[in-house]
């Protein structure tokens, strides 16, 4: 710190004094609600999911075939031309497992995430999904891997119409 | 902490303002900085902190870019003056992450897609270890190479007197710590906290009549990176590098490795630090590890990188954490950091922060 | 409302639009990108994630503005001027009608300590408060502010873009549903969605792109106390400071006879006076009565919000800013069709941000 400075402010208070109620608080909630437009592209994405097939975009002028799809292509900045189905296989591009959930808390049964470059698309498309049906410590980059589907009936059109990813040929 | 945002804004402002020998009558505009509104509580947080960081009255804006947003206050502070708009700048950064319950690590489930990815119950963590991961196995890094970042950090950081996590740890300490999200344990990883930083900037007509010592901003630079991050190869950030070259090219550097003398890159997890310096071009690429065992990183050493002790040591509240590494090079470079002064002769120093879904790199490069 | 197209589709066909507009490729020729968004309306935590692609700025300069759309025109400007670059985009967007429920928005823009859970209130209160302060210490009548939301609404229905345009009178106004009283459903702007991009470029570019630029001559924008129970209600101070930066940067020595058209707040009926008293337009007390004898209207002495303001078209968040300008943009560059003002060549642009907020800004535009 600059010389000039002597003190620093703040107290500083710990989480078990704050769970003991030494300090004033007041606790709210807040519940915001949304209900977000796909749009275009991620519908019909979508809704293809439902029916257990991946689709993508393709833009003419670049030729990548792009997943997740967008109606536009961000490096050439045009619409984007065509639908392309590709398969529901794919290769880890990097893994984690995942010993906590969304809000810290410790998990019994780690999750097993990873980016999947989904095969028929452009090299390094990947869509984020996790894996199943696989030794954490046996998962490694670059690991050839199935898409593990709903039942039909149970689809709802979410990217949770696909429960995992298993590696092929187990 | 106790203190509530405005308080904690009004702290750092004050200090800033005690530490120039300025009042806030001097101060022409205000930018201020400042993470998620999720945290604090407060939709448009920006309106809510802004009477105590002393923007009543004055043209205030603030600035988001995610994790980048820290070092990027002062670069809004830039652009105030270099317009010729204002002749004085305060630029606040502010977070208190404390507020939001069950655990800060719950804001961050909504940075991510709400069709395609919060559905699969996303943390902030799995990022930063599925990036981990790739960049080890690209260039063959070891964990425990990596470890050694933070044992650096949190090393520098017994020396600060804000630090939350100063301490003198082992590889060994960081390798059994608990894995949180594998690889990332949790020694490797910076704590949530609450905080604020300020700076004040001037114009150079303004700044030589304040003090003899001023420190320059010679170079800005900021870049954004495509909001698809699963299809970019995340061993290597290209973001980084467009900020980095942006902020060279403003000032006049043709050789970073030469000519940076100390440098303070974004650190909350210390692959980062390694994952950083190469985009900062500090480091050639899967380099940066190796530089760090050999002790270059140290400071003591060549480059000295995060003298102050970083994220990692002295805590994470994001966008201040950010000022806190502006706020670092600015005493390294006017040989005011006591304890933690680098043992070279510092002229040039450059800071950089990092944010979003592996998307921003701001740098600012600084000259006294 | 745009249930079809998500927000990100939506803001690719405006910047399209845009950039056509302006004869220009982002993908070469634009040095700095602006948004200005706020978490909480998009449902996302750090918006400026979702912004780069359909804006053409993958890997490029990007930053957001947790502010007004005309204070993002500023920060745009203050990048050129500082010569970081010379060709900025500035965007701003509403997409409400993914918020279920935006009064919990709005209402968690109180002070959580001191306001947010005493008051299980619409939102709007504060505004109601404010009004009836504003009607006392200025004399303004009542009926002149819902004069100013039938001018409003009628203008708009000349407006291609006006939704909420409609042909009423002030009886239908004052006794329409209570909002947060004295103010009423009918003087209170209902939410739209839209997306606007604006390319700014440095006075020397400019002259060589697009065929009609519009000149930013003043800009200028504050903030007043946060603290609600400070400020003083009658009067817009952040408006006041705003403009008086403006002013000075622009040259404006008379507002009142300077200006050929105004396109100010009008989130609230009365915001539209408050604004204009505040802006010095008219004298403090008199924009009531002013806009009472028609000095506002499209065929009036200064024609205020001709576009029909946010009463009429629709509120759009932090892109109202973005939306005044627009609407005075197309008068000075004579493409305003049926609502186009004669021989336009000044214009005033002014917002607010919205409750609980006291920041505004304030640009001065010619052609």
């Amino acid at each position: 710190m600059s010389q000039k400075i002597t003190s620093y402010p703040g107290h500083e208070i710990t989480p078990e004094e704050a769970r003991e109620g030494k300090y004033l608080d007041i606790v709210y909630k807040f519940e915001p609600k949304y209900s977000w437009a796909a749009g275009v592209a991620i519908s019909r994405f979508l809704t293809e999911l439902k029916d257990g097939k991946i689709v993508a975009r393709k833009c003419y002028k670049c030729e990548r075939i792009l997943v997740p799809p967008r109606m536009y292509c961000e490096q050439c900045y045009r619409p984007t031309d065509e639908w392309v189905q590709v398969k529901d296989t794919g290769t880890v591009n990097t893994f984690s497992i995942s010993h906590v959930g969304t809000d810290a808390r410790r998990l019994k049964t780690p999750i097993l995430v990873a980016v999947v470059d989904i095969d028929g698309a452009s090299r390094g498309m990947g869509i984020l999904h996790k894996l199943g049906e696989v030794e954490p410590s046996k998962i490694a980059v670059g690991m050839k891997v199935q898409a593990v589907w709903k039942r039909p009936e149970e689809r709802q059109g979410a990217i949770t119409d696909i429960l995992y990813f298993r590696p092929i040929g187990s | 902490m106790l203190e509530s945002p405005k308080e904690l804004s009004f702290e750092a402002s004050k200090m800033a303002l005690d530490s120039a020998g300025l009042t806030l009558k001097d101060i022409q505009s205000v930018v201020s900085g400042s993470a998620p509104d999720a945290f604090d509580g407060v939709h448009m947080k920006g309106e809510y902190y802004l009477d105590g960081m002393g923007a009543v009255g004055k043209p205030h804006e603030r600035v988001y870019v995610g994790g980048g947003t820290g070092v990027f206050t002062p670069i809004g502070g830039w652009w105030n003056i270099a317009s010729g708009l204002y002749d004085t700048c305060l630029c606040v950064a502010e977070e208190k992450m404390s507020p939001l319950h069950p655990h800060p690590q719950y804001a961050f489930w909504s940075i991510f897609d709400q069709i395609l990815e919060r559905p699969l119950g996303t943390t902030l963590l799995w990022i930063f270890s599925l990036e981990m991961r790739r960049y080890m196995h690209k260039y063959g890094i070891k964990e425990e190479e990596i470890a050694e970042v933070a044992v650096k950090n949190k090393g520098n950081a017994v020396d600060h007197p804000c630090a939350q996590l100063g301490a003198k740890i082992t590889v060994d300490d960081v390798m059994r710590s608990e894995p949180i999200c594998e690889p990332v344990k949790r020694l490797d990883v910076s704590p949530p906290s609450d905080g604020a930083a300020a700076v004040i900037l001037a114009s150079e007509k303004v700044a030589k009549k304040l003090t003899d010592q001023p420190v320059w901003l010679d170079g800005v630079g900021w870049t954004l990176d495509s909001t698809h991050w699963t299809n970019r190869d995340l061993a290597y950030p290209e973001y980084v590098e467009k900020a980095a070259k942006m902020a060279y090219k403003m000032a006049g550097i043709k050789n970073p490795r030469k000519e940076i003398d100390v440098a303070e890159p974004y650190d909350p997890f210390d692959y980062k630090e390694l994952h950083h310096l190469e985009g900062l071009q500090l480091a050639g690429k899967g380099e940066a590890a190796k530089m760090t065992v050999d002790g270059v990183t140290q400071r003591d050493g060549d480059l000295p990188v995060c003298p102050s002790g970083g994220l990692l040591g002295v805590g994470n509240p994001i966008a201040a954490a950010g000022m806190m590494k502006i706020c670092e090079i600015f005493w390294q470079l006017r040989g005011e950091a006591g304890k933690r002064q680098v043992k070279k002769d510092a002229r040039t120093g450059l800071a950089q922060a990092w944010g979003d879904l592996m998307q921003v790199g701001t740098v600012t490069v600084m000259r006294s | 409302m745009t249930p079809g197209l998500s927000t990100r589709e939506l803001m690719f066909e405006a910047a399209t639009r845009a950039y056509e507009d302006a004869g220009i490729d982002p993908r070469k020729d634009v040095q700095s990108f602006v948004c200005c968004t706020e978490d909480f309306w998009e449902g996302i935590s750090i918006t400026d994630e979702y912004m780069p692609d359909q804006l053409g700025a993958v890997l490029r300069p990007l930053c957001t503005i947790s502010s007004d759309g005309i204070i993002g025109l500023a920060t745009a400007c203050m990048h050129i001027m500082s010569g970081i670059a010379d060709v900025a985009v500035v965007e701003s967007h509403s997409k409400i009608s993914d918020v279920v429920n935006p009064d919990e928005i709005a209402s968690f823009g109180y002070d959580p300590v001191y306001t947010h859970h005493h008051f299980d209130a619409d939102p709007r209160f504060l505004a109601g408060m404010e009004m009836a302060r504003y009607l006392k210490e200025t004399r303004t009548k009542r009926e002149s502010c819902a004069q100013v939301a039938v001018k409003n609404k009628k203008n708009a229905l000349s407006n291609p873009r006006g939704v909420h345009g409609a042909d009423i009178d002030k009886g239908i106004v004052m006794n329409s549903q209570v909002a947060a009283s004295p103010l009423t459903e009918l003087e209170s702007s209902k939410g739209i969605d839209a997306s606007i991009v604006f390319v700014l470029a440095s006075a020397q570019k400019a002259r060589k792109l697009g065929d009609h630029p519009v000149w930013i001559r003043g800009i200028g924008w504050s903030s007043d106390t946060p603290v609600v129970e400070d400020r003083d209600f009658a009067r817009a101070e952040y408006v006041e400071q705003a403009a008086g930066r403006a002013y000075k940067m622009a040259n404006v020595k008379s507002p009142a006879s300077y200006f050929d058209l105004a396109e100010v707040d009008d989130t609230y009926s009365y915001k539209e006076l408050q604004s204009l008293e505040a802006l010095k337009l008219a004298s403090r007390g008199k924009a009531g009565k002013m806009v009472d004898t028609g000095a506002f209207d499209t065929d009036g002495r200064l024609p205020v919000n001709a576009s029909g303001g946010s009463l009429g078209v629709g509120h759009l968040l932090e892109a109202t800013g973005l939306h005044r300008t627009l609407e005075a943009v197309m008068q000075l560059r004579g493409q305003a069709g049926r609502l186009q003002v004669p021989r336009a060549k000044r214009a005033l642009v002014q917002s607010w941000r919205g409750i609980p907020t006291a920041t505004g800004a304030v640009a001065v535009l010619g052609n």
